[in-house]
């Protein structure tokens, strides 16, 4: 995983409500069995005039010119503010992987879905909720300002605008952790392993019909 | 001391350990598989040299990509005519043949959506904690277990350490009481749930559906409930225990049995919340105000009864509802103030974790029975959720039924309620679907989705337009 320090990028809009994971990336490019190469296909269905195909070359496909990614100003943009609840539906973690595939790092929202918050910091993606009148604040710096550019500092846990506008915001411990240094919480956990041999052996005292084998 | 919540005390059951960030370190009992969010998870697990931590909690099933059709069906994996689909089960399939994991391959007669199968096998259980890399999983709640979906990197944590690190969800009580009206089904009552308390009304919540109308609804009927808990936001959804869980978990494949059953029913009679136990939001329902159900737009929360007409965006409080459902009506290719009986239907799909087990066709087939699928319509597939489900349809005549209305019947599959296997929406096209999401191209390029029952969803087949199922004669089927 990529490590997450201090990001400066361009900032993009999502400008919708309840933007679903289907959305971020439609089914048909589930049937990867990767990790990677799903930025071409992110917001597919927006992004592109036709339906796309999984493994199909997307230069030449017909693109969406309404749709705000294909404008020029917001090319190698690595911040999108997007509105409430983004990422609900589907647990797919293809959505961070989509997103993190594309160049994004980071993702502002008034909220977001509980398992699409939780995939993003497996994935070096930083999503942050603000409340929903910064949020809408920054749309319209965005929108006014042609390269407007965010920088994240997650360290000191702020969002700096190109006014020097310095605007904070929460973020758990341990997923800080995890992103500033790029960890894999399952070698974290690994240390806890004592501990979940004991619990382990007393549950299945308590509970030993769960611990039957499967024939 | 205030009493504990169901919720609360499967919670603490489970704690490994708090951590030092205030996340809880929580052991797993039962982690579920497919074929389309584990792959890059055993990858992971191979790379970094791990192995599986205990074998006996994981369970696999192909769903998503399994063909419908019976003639596809019949060749096995190798049969399956999408390359990437068929690349995709194979690497399940061998991935659980090198570690070792139970798996009911494609077409094995226990095979079937993973929510469907694993209470029908006595597979997951009451107080057990349910994980699988798919959304839809708190369907299990309904046994009164603790289960929610999760993303691949966590499918591997759950492999490699047979734990999960969670932020402890807030308590959220849905109460209906009094008596639902004749002919409305667990379906409407979760539609109308989502539709007042909107698709991010659970965010951070783990519901808990209460009430006189959950303790009297049988258990395919809370799962169908629980199964749309993530519908509203919640991962996790859920019902307390009582003699109806006992009784259904009875006598299952995988249920625990002889002393080791009593020893059970002994524990999970305490899966309830207590009486003093303190939630954190209560919304209480009438049950006689839920009407059938439709959805109009592209997210669950865009519902009304089926007397209703569809919104004007005019309707709605806030700037953002308001253009959100002026995008929906665009899409759907709707007019704000149409009655939702006059939306004329392409394709009808009975199936999904929703509403694709034995209760569910049955109220099916006693809609469809002696009569005929109405000829402006394209297609109405109706496709049960596990082999277990078929062969009892089968038993019963239903398919008989079925087929001769002019509905296709298939082998058990997701099928049309995501499309990724053949079974799609044309663009334009509008189905009135008994899965659960309504989204954008969920079920094929630029098609639109109207959420129903299964009984609503074969009334309309017959007419081919929306009707109120309370309206039409229903045959007895047994
Ligand atoms: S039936 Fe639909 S919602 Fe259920 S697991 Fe399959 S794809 Fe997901």
């Amino acid at each position: 995983m990529k490590a997450f320090t201090v990001v400066k990028g361009i900032a993009a809009p999502m400008d919708l409500a309840n933007v679903d994971t289907d959305m971020i990336i439609p089914k048909q490019f589930l049937k990867s069995i990767k990790r990677s190469g799903f930025g071409p296909n992110l917001f597919d269905a927006l992004r592109y005039l036709d339906e796309g195909q999984p493994g199909q070359d997307t230069s030449n496909r017909p693109l969406n010119p309404e749709f705000p990614l294909n404008f020029a100003r917001y090319k190698g943009a690595q911040v999108l503010l997007a509105r409430d609840n983004f990422g609900c539906g589907s647990s797919r973690e293809h959505a961070p992987w989509a997103l993190e595939d594309y160049g994004f790092r980071c993702v502002i929202a008034p909220s977001f879905a509980d398992i699409f918050f939780n995939n993003c910091f497996k994935n070096g993606l930083l999503p942050i909720v603000l409340d929903a009148q910064i949020v809408d604040r920054l749309f319209q710096a965005m929108y006014a300002q042609e390269g407007y550019e965010l920088t994240i500092d997650l360290p000191a846990q702020q969002i700096i605008t190109p006014a020097g506008e310095k605007i904070g915001f929460d973020v758990g411990e341990f997923s800080k952790h995890c992103l500033i240094n790029g960890l894999d919480d399952i070698g974290l956990t690994l240390k806890d392993e004592a501990d979940i041999h004991t619990f382990e052996k007393r549950w299945q005292q308590q509970a030993p019909w769960l611990f039957e084998a499967l024939n | 001391m205030t009493g504990k919540t169901l919720y609360d005390k499967l919670w603490d059951a489970h704690l490994v350990k708090m951590r030092d960030d205030g996340t809880g370190l929580i052991y797993i009992d039962r982690h579920l598989l497919h074929e389309v969010t584990s792959p890059q998870a055993f990858e992971g697990l191979r790379l970094a040299g791990r192995k599986p931590w205990r074998i006996s909690a994981n369970v696999a099933t192909p769903d998503h990509n399994v063909p419908s059709e019976t003639v596809e069906r019949s060749a096995g994996v190798a049969g399956i005519v999408d390359e990437v689909s068929r690349i995709q089960v194979q690497t399940l399939d061998e991935n659980c043949d090198d570690f070792g994991i139970k798996e009911f391959k494609i077409n094995d007669v226990n095979q079937g959506i993973v929510h469907v199968i694993g209470p029908e096998q006595g597979l997951t259980l009451p107080g057990m904690t349910v994980v699988c890399g798919d959304s839809h999983t708190a369907t299990h709640g309904a046994l009164g277990a603790l289960a929610h979906g999760i993303g691949t990197s966590e499918v591997e944590h759950v492999l490699a350490t047979q734990c999960l690190i969670q932020k402890k969800s807030k308590n959220f009580l849905v109460k209906v009481d009094g008596k639902l009206g004749l002919g409305i089904t667990p379906k409407d009552v979760v539609l109308h749930v989502i539709g007042i308390i909107g698709t991010a009304g659970g965010n951070g919540s783990a519901i808990e559906f209460g009430g006189e109308v959950f303790r009297a609804m049988s258990m395919e009927g809370r799962m169908t409930v629980c199964n749309m808990a993530i519908e509203a936001g919640a991962r996790v959804g859920m019902v307390g225990v009582d003699q109806i869980t006992l009784d259904y978990v009875k006598g299952r494949p995988y249920a625990p049995k002889g002393a080791h059953w009593d020893q059970a029913v002994e524990y999970w009679k305490t899966l309830h919340s207590d009486a003093d136990a303190v939630f954190d939001r209560v919304v209480e329902i009438n049950a006689a105000e839920i009407k059938p159900q439709v959805t109009w737009g592209t997210s669950p929360e865009m519902v009304v009864a089926i007397d209703a007409l569809v919104p004007t965006p005019e309707s709605f409080g806030s700037v953002a509802q308001r253009q959100a459902a002026q995008r929906a009506l665009e899409y759907m290719g709707l007019a704000g103030g149409q009655p939702i009986t006059s939306i004329k239907l392409d394709r009808v799909f009975i199936g999904s974790c929703t509403n694709s087990r034995i209760e569910d066709l049955r109220a099916a087939a006693a809609v469809v029975k002696g009569k005929k699928v109405a000829t402006t319509l394209t297609q109405a597939l109706v496709v049960p959720g596990s082999g277990q489900v078929k062969a009892q349809a089968e038993a019963e005549g239903l398919d008989k039924i079925f087929t001769e209305a002019g509905l296709e019947w298939r082998a058990p599959s997701c099928s049309m309620c995501l499309a990724m296997n053949a079974d799609k929406l044309l663009p334009g096209e509008h189905c009135a679907s008994t899965s659960n999401r309504n989204f954008e191209g969920r079920q094929g390029f630029g098609g639109r989705t109207h959420l129903v029952s299964p009984a609503m969803a074969a009334a309309a087949a017959i007419a081919g337009h929306f009707v109120d199922v309370r309206e039409i004669d229903v045959r007895e089927i047994v």
